[in-house]
């Protein structure tokens, strides 16, 4: 057990598959000698050479297309968008490819692949850097979607996705490369597709959040915890299968819930939980669903106020939380 | 599909092998007997599923009338049911050719639960048969190019000698998944035939307003890929080119964009009217395009096939399709269950 930064247990997790199973292979663009943007991949190309680790062309369509092939002929592949921003035109590769194979050829084809992509804004990177992409493609029956918090789970989650044999879309939160930090064991270990994590046992409410915002929730809970304010906290870590049994059972108990998501308010990933909320858990409902978003602007603006006023943070949280416990 | 002929007919053929010539065109006869059974059997169905759609019995038909020699001329190049084979919904001629029935064809076309493309889930003509490698098509059209190219990576990554082979239409070139998946073919000198089936229409946009250039392979150039233009409507000449090219992927010594120039005989679907597009001399002139007749005269002037021998193939591809319609007409729906899933794989 060491303690290891989020981007090395992803990395740690694709050398271990590879290591593992000769049908795993990567590919992506810059993902070869220069190790990817991020250096996810980094050291990867030396150790295991130019047919696993594939520098692609500058073309996401393919890059994920390719990798639908690949995968319907045996092989497992890891396909990286660099940015999540540049995955939109492999969207109908994804979409109505990826996601509907399984479904459309009656289960006799499988589509065995793991797209990661960096997500998320709060790094300076305007518009085209930022963007989190999940609710688009949660709505996507066919494709999993999972967005770790920390790196314990990253590694876990990321092997269960390159061993899954449905289409998984990875999203890594960016800022929290090098920013989050935590124990990862040695070795082989796996975290399953699907389960959400309750991360912090509370009794006043419930705040539902993934990725970089859970980061963000657990220093928001910390801060209120010290004013009396009772916080738990659920990480949802599979936004699709959504774990609704662990979402409902935490709100049974605390009847009052906050989302907390950086992309666009408007039905982004909060609108589903709070529906599921409304319809199945009105009984237990103590005051109105809460959501702390994005603005429904056209993406992070780059210039430094901007982005602060766009991006939610430990302080915004916990200004929705002292509100959510006093109603 | 020779092996079912009975005991009294096989006697017969033999009669008849043991005067007529061997080879046509560098070919055996057998080979071409074969060929051409395969265009007439999948005109028969195909004939028949429009005729299932003019009495409002299925809810949509398209066609590939007039693709069959190309068709035939790639399949038989192949080792059908072993290489990779990504096609799109015109190629009914080719799926047969590779280890689909006509049963199964009919079976999919009036969405029945034993359909193996999906257990009647997707439209007519979106074949698939995981047993034999075909994979699935999809409706968007080009998503299949650069999935083959996928399976080719794959297949070179694992160190197989099986090719993919991948159809789409000449108006379907356009789309970015073609031009994304030649790159991949050329700069990894992929085992695969992207095969075009250029028909000179993309539903009603003739060929001159869908490209600035006379010949889709035109463009293989500038992927690093080898592009061949046959005549499609003879399935000898496509025969031999398919199987250059095939060879040649099968040898480690990279890709073919490879056009064939056929004709479509019908509306683009059974939901098109081309009299909005094509004039009647238009259509006269396709007439006299048809493949299928063409090949028949060629194969009996050549003494390849007999009048005899042609009647009877007909019956027989009559029976067997209407067995196929019959049989699946017949057969039962999937459960209401079934679309609800399984949409994941365990």
């Amino acid at each position: 057990m060491s303690e290891k930064t989020l981007i090395e247990a992803i990395r740690e997790a694709m050398d271990e598959e590879l290591a593992r199973n000769s049908e795993v292979f990567i590919t992506g663009e810059d993902v070869g000698p220069r190790g990817g943007v991020f250096r996810a991949t980094l050291g990867l190309f030396a150790k295991y050479g130019p047919t696993r680790i594939i520098d692609s062309p500058l073309a996401e369509l393919s890059i994920v297309a390719v990798g639908i092939g690949a995968a319907m002929n045996g092989l497992r592949p890891i396909c990286e968008i660099q940015f999540a921003d540049f995955i939109q035109p492999a969207y109908n590769q994804i979409v109505n490819e990826a996601a509907r194979i399984y479904y459309r050829t009656g289960g006799t084809f499988t589509v065995p692949m793991v797209i990661r992509a960096p997500y998320g804004g709060g790094i300076g990177g305007g518009l085209y850097h930022s963007q989190s992409i999940e609710a688009t493609y949660s709505h996507v029956p066919g494709l999993k979607v999972v967005i770790p918090s920390n790196p314990y789970d990253a590694k876990g989650l990321l092997k269960s996705a390159i061993r899954d044999n449905n289409p998984v879309l990875f999203l890594e939160a960016k800022k929290g490369y090098r920013l989050i930090k935590g124990e990862v064991p040695e070795g082989d270990y796996t975290v399953p597709i699907g389960p959400a994590n309750v991360t912090r046992e509370g009794t006043d409410l419930t705040v539902y959040a993934y990725g970089m915002m859970h980061f963000y929730c657990q220093q928001a809970a910390e801060e209120v915890g010290k004013e009396g304010i009772s916080v738990e906290l659920v990480d949802l870590r599979t936004l699709n299968p959504l774990d609704k049994d662990t979402v409902l059972n935490s709100f049974k108990k605390t009847g009052k819930a906050l989302i907390v998501y950086e992309d666009n308010r408007f039905l982004g990933y909060g609108a589903e939980i709070a529906a599921i909320l409304a319809d199945e858990g009105f009984n237990y409902m103590d005051a109105p669903i809460m959501r702390l978003a994005g603005p429904d602007v056209p993406g992070v603006p780059y210039s430094h106020p901007l982005q602060d006023w766009f991006m939610p943070g430990p302080k915004k949280i916990a200004d929705a939380m002292r509100k959510l416990a006093a109603y | 599909m020779r092996g079912s002929i009975s005991q009294g007919e096989t006697s017969m053929v033999m009669t008849v092998a043991e005067t007529a010539p061997r080879t046509l065109d560098g070919l055996p006869a057998e080979l071409l007997l074969d060929m051409y059974y395969a265009m007439l059997r999948a005109r028969r169905l195909d004939e028949r599923c429009w005729l299932l759609h003019r009495q409002g019995k299925i809810a949509f038909h398209i066609s590939g009338m007039g693709h069959e020699a190309a068709q035939i001329g790639i399949a038989f190049a192949m080792r059908r049911g072993e290489d990779h084979f990504l096609p799109y919904y015109r190629d009914l001629a080719m799926v047969l050719a590779c280890g689909l029935t006509s049963l199964d064809v009919m079976l999919g076309v009036f969405g029945k639960k034993d359909d193996p493309s999906s257990g009647g889930r997707q439209m007519p003509e979106h074949f698939s048969l995981r047993s034999k490698n075909i994979y699935s098509v999809s409706s968007p059209v080009a998503t299949q190019v650069p999935q083959a190219a996928g399976v080719a990576l794959a297949e070179k990554l694992k160190g197989g000698d099986r090719v993919a082979v991948t159809c789409l239409g000449e108006g379907s070139t356009n789309q970015g998944d073609f031009h994304e998946a030649l790159t991949w073919a050329g700069v990894h000198q992929l085992p695969l035939i992207v095969v075009v089936e250029n028909n000179g229409y993309a539903i009603s946009v003739p060929m001159v307003q869908e490209m600035a250039i006379l010949h889709v392979s035109d463009r293989a150039g500038a992927y690093g890929v080898r592009g061949v233009t046959v005549d499609g409507l003879d399935p000898i000449a496509t025969y031999k080119a398919a199987k250059e090219s095939i060879d040649i992927a099968r040898a480690g010594r990279g890709a073919t964009l490879f056009e064939v120039r056929v004709v479509r005989l019908t509306p683009h679907s059974s939901d098109d009217d081309d009299t909005t597009y094509r004039s009647k001399e238009d259509k006269v002139t396709l007439k006299a395009s048809d493949p299928l007749p063409k090949f028949r005269e060629h194969l009996m002037q050549a003494g390849i096939l007999t009048d005899q021998q042609d009647t009877e193939f007909g019956a027989k591809a009559m029976a067997e399709v209407d067995y196929a319609h019959q049989t699946a007409e017949a057969a039962p729906y999937p459960d209401v269950e079934w679309g609800a899933g399984p949409v994941y794989a365990p």
